[in-house]
């Protein structure tokens, strides 16, 4: 039998080592399912899973609802722009509606940080967190780490370098407590305009320059340079990022050992990772997308039917 | 609580056990020509194993394996708290028009069966599917039978049948646990 997890998936922050590493084990052979010629398997049959999605995302909704599919849920997508929220409707007004139409569960991405706990604590659904502003991102983080752990056997002792927009990225923070958690040493890399004030206090390294990263890591997370931040004064311009801060071939070559790129999508190619890298044989961005399904109906199975007394006796293995 | 525990089958037992049960499956199967023998995690596995290694040994020729995680197939998923932990399933051939044999270790209640034989249709459409247990215990809760049965016992409800495998437990050997109170 699995630890608990609880009612809830807000964020790798709450959950233990082993209750990380069991999602990653359960994840694992979940991906043989998507090779199968009938991608589905019964699990979750007669279970609604409701997509709640208050900000724009193709490739983190379109997972959730394979992962949700292939474990023969009923989904249902909610986007904001044609909801009641674009009537003024408040959140827990939404997914109280939502509540009485009988669903079992909700995938909420949301604009503001801690929206998705905000949610948990007033539905009885069991609620997943799919990006709460610049908070967590929790299922990219367990893809990421299960993409690092197929590759590496083990993340023990492994040293992953963040780089780029840390400051905005809710998936650097989940990577940071997710990776530290199983035994990973951790840097950020970037401008300081990018870096948030006290990063140091997550227990990470701070590399100013990408040599140096790129010298001292054995895999490096490619963050989204969001480009509205150059209008907002983070950056100079985008082609200086590039040259300062930018992940290309000529930078990987002078480093000592190969290193594995990860990328959480969608990338600006040429800004901080170039084509040649993004597409080249130590890439596993893709390899990070089909992850992203099977942690996801890993995290769906475990979750599914858990009542709040579960997660009570889940709180007391946390932290 | 006590409980008797008594050795249904030893080492040397079980190899003849299974020697006779390969022999079977292959007569069954009139030859091993489109055979398929498809292993339930745990114990199945690695018991479709042995009985390769004696169908090779007879035959000269290595049958293809598989292995079968039914936990996501399970009809009581539900019910049963913590979720339990899922294995791997690997069917890397072709079942169509195939001869596939199940084999597990215990056949109790039958519901193992019945959601490995819902989880096989989703790879594919056998000509034939047949069962081969190590142990059949009685107690049925759904139409299901074994074709190849290595022995019969008739445990109560109570009892507890364990087989242990080399492999993953160290000895080969069958013990049937029966608990005084028992209902």
């Amino acid at each position: 039998m699995t630890a608990p997890l609880g009612k809830d998936l807000l964020g790798l922050e709450y959950l233990s080592a082993e209750q990380i590493t069991m999602i990653l084990d359960t994840a694992e052979p979940l991906r043989e399912i998507s090779e199968r010629a009938i991608k589905k398997v019964p699990t979750l049959r007669g279970a609604t899973v409701v997509n709640l999605f208050f900000e724009a995302s193709t490739r983190t909704r379109i997972s959730f609802e394979f992962a949700e599919k292939r474990m023969s849920a009923d989904t249902v997508n909610v986007a904001t722009a044609s909801s009641s929220v674009s009537k003024g409707e408040t959140l827990v007004d939404t997914a109280k509606n939502l509540e009485a139409m009988r669903i079992d569960m909700v995938v909420i991405r949301h604009a503001s940080s801690g929206a998705a706990r905000f949610l948990a604590e007033r539905i009885e659904s069991n609620v997943i967190n799919a990006g709460d502003g610049t908070h967590e991102h929790p299922t990219q983080g367990l893809l990421d780490l299960l993409t690092l752990r197929q590759r590496f056997g083990t993340l023990a002792g492994k040293r992953i370098c963040i780089c780029g927009d840390v400051l905005h990225s809710r998936v650097a923070r989940s990577n940071i407590w997710g990776l530290t958690k199983l035994g990973a040493e951790v840097a950020v890399c970037g401008p300081r305009s990018l870096l948030p004030n006290a990063i140091e206090d997550f227990g990470v390294q701070v590399f100013e320059r990408i040599e140096q990263a790129i010298e001292w890591a054995d895999a490096l997370n490619v963050l989204r340079l969001q480009l509205e931040r150059m209008t907002a004064g983070y950056i100079p311009s985008l082609r200086e990022y590039n040259r300062v801060f930018g992940v290309t071939r000529e930078r990987l070559d002078r480093a000592p050992r190969d290193l594995l790129i990860l990328h959480p999508g969608p990338m600006n190619r040429g800004v901080e990772i170039d084509s040649e890298v993004a597409d080249g044989p130590h890439s596993v961005i893709l390899d990070q997308v089909t992850n992203g399904v099977a942690v996801r109906m890993a995290v769906l199975y475990l979750l599914a039917g858990n009542t709040p007394a579960l997660a009570d006796a889940a709180k007391g293995g946390d932290r | 609580m006590p409980t008797a525990s008594t050795i249904v089958l030893n080492a040397r037992a079980l190899e003849r056990t299974v020697a006779r049960m390969a022999d079977e499956i292959v007569e069954r199967a009139d030859g091993t020509d489109g055979l398929v023998l498809v292993g339930i995690q745990r114990r199945g596995v690695q018991l479709a194993d042995r009985l390769a290694t004696v169908i090779h040994s007879r035959e000269q020729v290595s049958v293809p394996r598989g292995s079968l995680d039914i936990t996501l197939y399970r009809d009581d998923l539900q019910t049963v708290g913590p979720r339990p932990i899922v294995g791997k399933t690997e069917l890397p051939w072709e079942i169509d028009g195939k001869t596939v044999c199940i084999v597990d270790d215990v056949l109790y209640t039958g519901r193992t069966i019945r959601a490995a034989l819902d989880e096989l249709a989703d790879f594919g459409r056998p000509a034939r599917i047949m069962l081969a247990v190590l142990i059949d215990r009685g107690g049925r809760e759904l139409p299901i039978h074994a074709d190849v049965v290595g022995r019969l016992i008739d445990v109560p409800r109570g009892g507890r049948v364990d087989v242990g495998v080399m492999e993953l437990d160290g000895r080969d050997e069958v013990t049937l646990a029966i608990t005084a109170d028992a209902e």
